[in-house]
């Protein structure tokens, strides 16, 4: 369909190579394979495709949705948007000829420098998948770096990313994963303190955690610290506007989820994984760095850099088998980042938190609801119903038309009744009232 | 590169201004909660920039780069095909954007049948049994790929532990095998590129897991002992993984089902035409026979009643390889270009991948000797000339000089068993006009190394910056402001 090639030209260069048909090019594929039945509908045109497609996107429900757990609703600037589909960007190959590829290499540059001024990190790779492969690969640095087995993860860390982590593994039994208990939806830090021995790898926690709870991160970077353990610290992008830092409380390794910087939910991706560490491990990161040099007349240049890592050098020895990322998501960042600055994004951040305060100080009024845990939280918070959440909230969905929050079922049975509601920039009070007459009516 | 822009790197950072912004908010009430311990002390650094001082920033730096879109790129095993704009705009559909992971399945029903519909599609056209389009990249897919192995030989109770690979395989192939815990079993192609099948015997073993093959290998030359391998592997209890890098030369023309494949993965940013965005993101794809299915990792897309739904409950499965589903837009765009294609239009893909590649092989030969003296599939391997060497002209020079002539260079040292390698793959949908364009400047560019080859060695001249220092950039990194 897209190929330009007449039927003249065909000939002349069949012509040019010295064959009289195309199949004499394609004699070394045994007969027994060429032709097969293909059993494939009819090509559509490009009418029909665009008139499917919008009838499939329009099987989707579009719907007021107040569902956060680590992918979150935020507005995508339009200036972005109309950046990231130029196709000198889009149509891109990966930088590997810097010459030709100064442009993109500055931008993963920018995109570094971000990342690392967010977290508070001496580094930051060029991207990972997504958050929960970016936190896998973390965890296998420390494994690497420490050369033991235990990893001690909290309770308040996505329970995917763990399950990501284990299939990173391979499934290897030699490696333990052991949880460490919340308290009031909180680390138990006292606990984690007693799990931490001589055997432990890495400790692990996410700021703010999967409840949403701002959890103490200068107490578990210090004890990790004291304990001479190796310490990842997952945390949202988005709430570094305001939240402390994981740099600042001496992680090892900092990782997130970069969909939150712009990116749109798009039902699972592209998202982008943000890899970060103290410079000490610089050797140990997985993917793509991009570095910043000088040319043969010494002008300042970019380069991909560091390369010895990576599978196309190393091979069997490489730190990851990574080789796409997710370049232009990571673009899409760094735009996000420059179009709001830090002022910008502290500002953001703090009506996300005043939302988030607003709709739990409302939900809490209706009867039989409350708020699960009595901790300061980012722009998620889980209420206890009176009913069960995943009944409510099928309930709301269907007569509302308002997806009123995750139902934590599938956390435990002491979650059987708890929803996780979030609130970001792109809601009102005037979707908190609704949200609230939504459950009211539906309990 | 850009005559009328004059390139300058000056970084946001140092174009920013105290109390510039890009996007405002309106904050109405600001009441928070979050006590001052837990708040960050010191501002990140990050550019103040108005939302116009952003676009141009950014527009400028796009014109400092090569893309598919402004140049052409006959990078070998990269299929850098064009890529339509109809993915585009519907894959961008708010309908598709606005969805959130964890929606209800009931309000998912759109891009779950998308799912469902593009993995029968896929196994289909490929004569697979099954599919799970999870992974977001090639190697995520081969990882993927290889753990379902894995699954399937810890079920049957084998600790089967090594995996075969030949030397002219791409670097992903080895790194996964070690990364899923194998050891790999590197071993030597013949001289014409293929697998020696009496190497290959003596190497399969009681511990031989997989067997990972490049169909056509990456000197662009079909393995015609591809079913004898299979049965060989088969006999001897182990699987064959096919790395699907190079399925254009094969889409519609034959299914590597057919061959006795059992898992193979696809790149959805090569063969199906999403962009590669620089880079990434791309889209994986893991196709595997009947009796690997219950491994395939979860959830599964499943159909009930005329309901899609995502079923979390599969106990074979290898697990979870990435929190949420897949790089799902870019699945979107694959499939508007699926739609676009019936078996016919699929078949015209590897023909005029399969014909561009011969011609240019035919028409560079002379001057760049083929590794390879067969015709090849999608794409070919030449290397510079014995006159060429005697100059002291390397490959890296030929691709140096290419860029000053507006084309990309081609994968160079790679296959590394070719000595300087120079890897073609022009794609199906670059006209003869641009092949016939590149091959006049390549032959310009082996005349130009004959009469002055020191001016070859410090190409490129026209880019925004000569050769860069990459032993600096690694020896004193330099990687954030």
């Amino acid at each position: 369909m897209y190929i330009s090639n007449t039927k003249q030209e065909k000939e002349e260069m069949l012509s040019a190579i010295g064959v009289k048909d195309f199949s004499e090019l394609i004699s070394s594929i045994p007969e027994e394979f060429l032709n097969p039945k293909i059993s494939l509908p009819k090509a559509l045109s490009e009418i029909e495709i665009y008139k499917k497609m919008r009838d499939l996107s329009d099987k989707n429900t579009v719907i007021k949705s107040f569902v956060g757990a680590g992918v979150y609703d935020h507005y995508t600037p339009s200036a972005l948007k109309a950046i990231i589909s130029r196709g000198e960007f889009l149509t891109a190959y990966t930088p590997y000829q810097a010459e030709a590829s100064q442009g993109l290499l500055q931008t993963i540059y920018e995109y570094q420098s971000s990342m690392c001024a967010l977290y508070e990190m001496d580094c930051s790779n060029a991207s990972m998948y997504d958050g929960s492969t970016a936190f896998a690969e973390a965890v296998k640095a420390c494994l690497r770096i420490s050369g033991k087995k235990k990893i001690l993860y909290s309770q308040g860390i996505d329970n995917r990313y763990i399950e990501v982590t284990r299939t990173y593994l391979a499934d290897n039994k030699e490696f333990v994963f052991e949880m460490i208990p919340l308290k009031d939806g909180k680390l138990d830090i006292t606990a984690a303190e007693k799990m931490m021995d001589s055997s432990t790898a890495c400790i692990a926690v996410s700021n703010p955690n999967y409840f949403g709870v701002i959890e103490d991160i200068e107490a578990i970077g210090k004890k990790a610290a004291e304990k001479k353990i190796l310490s990842i610290c997952i945390s949202d992008p988005f709430s570094l506007g305001i939240l402390k830092t994981p740099g600042s409380c001496g992680f090892d390794f900092a990782v997130g989820e970069g969909q939150s910087l712009g990116l749109p939910m798009s039902y699972g991706g592209p998202y982008l994984g943000i890899f970060t560490s103290k410079k000490e491990y610089i050797r140990q990161m997985p993917g793509r760095i991009c570095g910043l040099t000088k040319d043969k007349d010494g002008k300042r240049g970019f380069v991909l850099t560091l390369q010895a890592r990576e599978q196309h050098i190393r091979r069997d020895k490489a730190a990851s088998n990574i080789c796409s990322n997710q370049a232009l998501c990571a673009l899409a960042t760094t735009i996000y980042c420059s179009l709001l600055g830090p002022d910008g994004l502290k500002e953001a951040c703090l009506i996300n938190n005043s939302l988030a305060v607003k709709a739990a100080k409302e939900l809490s009024k209706i009867k039989g609801v409350k708020l699960k845990y009595n901790q300061p939280f980012f722009n998620e918070f889980v209420i206890d119903l009176p009913l069960p959440a995943s009944e409510i909230r099928r309930k709301v969905s269907s007569s509302f038309h308002i997806d009123p929050g995750l139902d934590l079922g599938h956390m435990g049975k002491e979650f059987e009744n708890s929803l996780l509601v979030c609130l970001t920039e792109t809601k009102d009070e005037n979707d908190i009232s609704l949200l609230k007459k939504a459950i009211e009516e539906s309990i | 590169m850009n005559d009328i822009m004059k390139f300058d790197n000056e970084l946001s950072i140092e174009k920013s201004r105290s109390g510039k912004r890009g996007i405002r908010f309106n904050c109405p009430s600001c009441e928070t909660n979050i006590p001052n311990n837990f708040t960050r002390k010191s501002e990140p650094k990050l550019p103040e920039l108005s939302e116009f001082d952003t676009v141009r920033h950014f527009t400028r730096l796009s014109k400092f780069n090569f893309s598919v879109d402004t140049h052409f790129y006959p990078l070998g095993s990269c299929t850098m095909k064009y890529n339509p704009r109809i993915n585009e705009e519907t894959s961008s559909f708010e309908g598709f954007t606005s969805l959130h992971p964890l929606s209800l399945d009931e309000n998912a029903q759109g891009t779950l049948e998308i799912i469902y519909d593009a993995q029968n599609r896929l196994c289909e056209l490929c004569g697979m049994d099954d599919a799970t389009l999870w992974p977001v990249a090639g190697a995520h897919g081969e990882y993927t790929g290889i753990l379902i192995a894995k699954k399937y030989f810890s079920v049957k109770g084998e600790g089967r532990d090594e995996i075969i690979v030949p030397d002219s395989a791409h670097g992903t192939n080895p790194a996964t095998a070690s990364m899923a815990g194998f050891k790999t079993v590197n071993i030597q192609s013949s001289p014409d590129g293929r697998l020696d099948l009496d190497v290959l015997k003596k190497n399969l073993t009681p511990r031989t897991a997989v067997i990972m093959l490049t169909v056509p290998n990456t000197l662009g030359i079909f393995e015609k002992n591809i079913k004898k391998i299979c049965e060989l592997a088969h006999a001897n209890g182990s699987l064959v993984y096919m790395d699907g890098a190079n399925l254009n030369a094969l889409i519609g023309l034959v299914k590597p089902g057919d061959f006795g494949i059992d898992i193979m993965h696809l790149n959805m940013h090569k063969t199906f035409s999403t962009p590669h965005g620089g880079g990434g993101p791309g889209a994986g794809g893991i196709l595997v026979k009947r009796i690997l299915s219950p491994h395939l990792p979860k959830p599964r897309v499943e159909k009930k009643e005329g309901k899609y739904f995502l079923n979390e409950n599969v106990p074979l499965s290898i697990g979870r390889i990435k929190a949420y589903l897949c790089n799902t837009q870019v699945l979107l765009r694959a499939y508007a270009y699926i739609l676009n294609h019936g078996p016919e239009e699929f078949k015209s893909i590897a023909e005029n991948a399969i014909l561009n590649a011969n011609y240019i092989k035919a028409s560079l030969e002379k001057l760049y000797p083929s590794y390879s003296k067969e015709y090849c599939m999608h794409e070919c391997v030449l290397t510079p000339s014995k006159e060429l060497q005697e100059k002291g002209i390397k490959t890296l020079d030929i691709a140096k000089r290419l860029l000053d002539y507006g084309f990309h260079a081609p994968t160079v040292y790679f296959p590394l068993i070719v000595h300087e390698a120079i890897m073609i793959e022009p794609t199906e949908t670059e006209s003869k006009e641009t092949l016939d364009s590149f091959i006049s400047t390549m032959t310009k560019i082996h005349s130009e190394a004959m009469e002055n080859p020191e001016m070859l060695k410090q190409a490129p001249h026209t880019m925004p910056v000569k050769r860069l220092d990459e032993v600096l950039a690694a020896r004193q990194p330099n990687i954030k402001w």
